[in-house]
């Protein structure tokens, strides 16, 4: 019996993840249960929790290991300031206080907090330390079904490394490949997630979401592409990147850009939080992304010509940019890709507890070549029916129980069919950042003014925002182009001609907002302006009830798709307890919520103002 | 104690020694600090410097 808790912590997602004899056993960050978004500080309640789920404590643990390795970071961050002093002098004196009296003795401030959570003080469990990118490699490569494949991971910045190609092979992961900061990919597109007015190192799947509304077509994309590669960026055959620091700030200042020079070079000012969204910001973000898809491309090339294999898995921040995962498929360079769906550094907790257990330990890899071993990313809290009762009772909810599961699904689909939107939460929560089908709102995606309805009375969210639908496995080819089992929601596909309504000339000039609006699809809350969606497949094995409820809407209109967003408002993360799904549902427009075979219709709540009052604020994101 | 032999052994591995005395400097500026904030060794501290 092999046991150990892996744990990330103290930059942005704090997680948490057991191991038991290599299995998954548990997995979930630490914001579900503070209920603040990217909670960065110590992952003491998913910790707990790891350790209820698997009926462990901690003397019962071999080791617990820690996702990076912070003497290895401090190095560079020394190393950094040394090199461009004195410039730097003020951001040097910002990081060194929570360096010195916290990160550099984290070995230390890790025991402590555990001791807290009940560790006993002489406890004899290693605390190991992995690298950043090993943690992300290993948390693409074991999980996956491949039993060798290059591994692609790309991200902000770890220790030095900001992108790594690798290779899994039995139960080894091997690093051949590393590109070093400052030369960065994910920084690249954060400081334009920057200059665009989102917010770092959450707004990034903004400016993605942002892009398609661009003009591929506009002399001002072309340019705007031009300026990048001629000013910002070069870009190698290999896929690796050479960032001009003069355009740059994050190594010297508390801030990612010099806006003026970024301001003189675009020709627009940066745009604030909330200012409106013109045709300026739509071009440099599609310019940017599509730049990106360049890099990404280039590097698996780079990986299939190292390496040589037909499979790749992929991990690290970027590798949740669906777009560019998507066309990566589509350029055929490998077989097959499987890419991690907690790719962010909630999922290095994981990737470290995997890559300890087989190089720290070397135990094998028991591969599963029918599935992953991700359990469909359902590895985080679920409720009984005692506890949805339990809450029914405290805010004195009405709602209907159905004995009969098909009556309630039958129940269901009437209602999506008639527009109405539902608020889906069953069994264990996802792990990673996509509600896959256990804390999701569902929705009729042919529903007319259904993405509005969603973004401004329900989610709260920038109108421009778009909707992924999810859709019966068996159904995906007739509905997108070249689709292939998509469980993760990783990866965007162009929907089906057929499916196509005739756009009026000029549409590609329009402004984001009249684009937005212009029928253009069946399936219109789920369309992007470029008739692009991020595809969710769905199989009875992955949730025989959601594929039970989404068979029953194909009976009924030919197609078994619904939309599928995030159970949680702007800024808040997902929904984790029927308390925190029953509060989301009453302080929002959702119709219907069923929590495991609970019915709660809002018109029959009558205690909505007291349980709106102890709703807890959400910063918008 | 454990700090300064995995901090040592950290620079070995890495043959970094030069980033010795910085971190050392630092670190004993950082405990300075910290003890300084405290009234009853502040005294004792300022005639250091």
């Amino acid at each position: 019996m092999s046991k150990i808790l892996g744990i990330s912590a103290f930059y942005h997602d704090s997680a948490a993840a057991i191991l038991v004899d290599g299995e998954i056993v548990a997995a979930v960050q630490e914001e579900r249960f503070t209920r603040e978004k990217h909670y960065a500080d110590f992952p003491s309640q998913s910790i707990e929790y790891c350790l209820q789920e698997a009926n462990l404590g901690f003397d019962e643990l071999d080791a617990i290991v820690f996702y990076d390795k912070p003497f290895l970071k401090f190095e560079r961050l020394l190393e950094t300031y040394f090199q461009r002093a004195p410039s730097g002098f003020v951001s040097f004196l910002n990081a060194m206080p929570v360096w010195l009296n916290k990160k550099l003795f984290l070995k230390g401030l890790i025991r402590k907090e555990l001791r807290k959570l009940g560790m006993n003080k002489k406890s004899k469990v290693k605390l190991l330390f992995s690298e950043h990118h090993l943690s992300h490699a290993a948390s693409a490569y074991y999980p996956s079904p491949f039993e060798d494949a290059a591994i692609i991971t790309i991200d902000g910045v770890g220790e030095w490394a900001t992108a790594t190609i690798g290779r899994g092979r039995g139960s080894k992961v091997e690093i051949l490949k590393e590109m070093h900061f400052p030369h960065s990919v994910g920084l690249l597109y954060s400081a334009f997630t920057y200059f665009l007015g989102f917010r770092v190192n959450s707004g990034e799947y903004k400016l993605m979401g942002l892009a398609p509304y661009g003009n591929e077509q506009a002399e001002q994309t072309e340019i705007f592409k031009k300026t990048i590669l001629d000013k910002l960026v070069q870009v190698f055959d290999d896929g690796s990147i050479w960032l001009n620091q003069e355009y740059f700030s994050y190594t010297t200042k508390m801030r990612m850009i010099p806006d003026n020079k970024w301001e003189a070079l675009f020709g627009f000012p940066k745009r604030k939080e909330g200012d409106p969204i013109d045709n300026n910001h739509c071009n440099l973000a599609l310019a940017i992304q599509e730049i990106t898809e360049m890099i990404v491309i280039r590097m698996a090339k780079g990986a299939r010509r190292m390496t040589g294999c037909e499979n790749l898995c992929l991990a690290g921040g970027v590798a949740l940019n669906c777009v560019a995962n998507g066309k990566l498929e589509r350029a055929g360079i490998f077989d097959n890709i499987w890419i991690q769906p907690a790719a962010g550094d909630a999922g290095g907790s994981l990737g470290a507890a995997l890559a300890v257990y087989h190089m720290y330990f070397n135990l094998d890899r028991e591969l599963n070549s029918e599935s992953d071993g991700m359990k469909s990313a359902y590895l985080g809290p679920g409720y009984s029916d005692h506890e949805v009762e339990a809450m029914n009772e405290k805010h004195k909810a009405s709602c209907e129980k159905f004995e009969n599961e098909e009556e309630l699904i039958a129940e269901l689909a009437t209602y999506l069919e008639k527009g109405s939107v539902v608020g889906w939460f069953q069994g264990r929560m996802e792990f990673g950042p996509r509600s896959l089908g256990n804390r999701s709102i569902l929705a009729n995606p042919s529903s007319p003014g259904m993405q509005e309805i969603l973004n401004e009375k329900i989610k709260n969210r920038e109108t421009f925002r778009p909707f992924a639908p999810m859709i019966l496995e068996e159904d995906a080819a007739a509905v997108f182009e070249g689709v292939k089992s998509a469980p993760y929601m990783l990866k965007v596909y162009q929907l089906n001609e057929d499916f196509r309504k005739d756009i009026p000339e000029g549409y590609k000039e329009l402004s984001a907002l009249d684009k937005l609006y212009t029928e253009r699809s069946s399936f219109q809350a789920i369309t992007h302006v470029d008739f692009s969606a991020r595809v969710q497949t769905l199989s009875e094995e992955q949730n025989p009830k959601l594929h039970k409820l989404l068979s029953e809407i194909k009976l009924r209109t030919g197609i078994g798709m619904l939309v599928n967003t995030s159970f949680n408002v702007r800024g808040e993360p997902i929904v984790c307890t029927p308390e925190d799904a029953y509060s989301c549902f009453i302080n929002t427009g959702m119709d219907y919520l069923v929590i495991h075979n609970y019915l709660y219709n809002k018109s029959d709540q009558v205690h909505l103002v007291n349980t709106s009052s102890e709703r807890k604020e959400f910063p918008k994101d | 104690m454990e700090f300064l032999s995995d901090m040592w052994q950290f620079l070995s591995e890495r043959k970094k020694y030069w980033l010795a005395p910085i971190i050392i400097f630092l670190v004993i500026l950082s405990i300075l600090f910290l003890i300084g904030s405290s009234s009853a060794v502040s005294s004792l501290i300022y005639t250091l410097f």
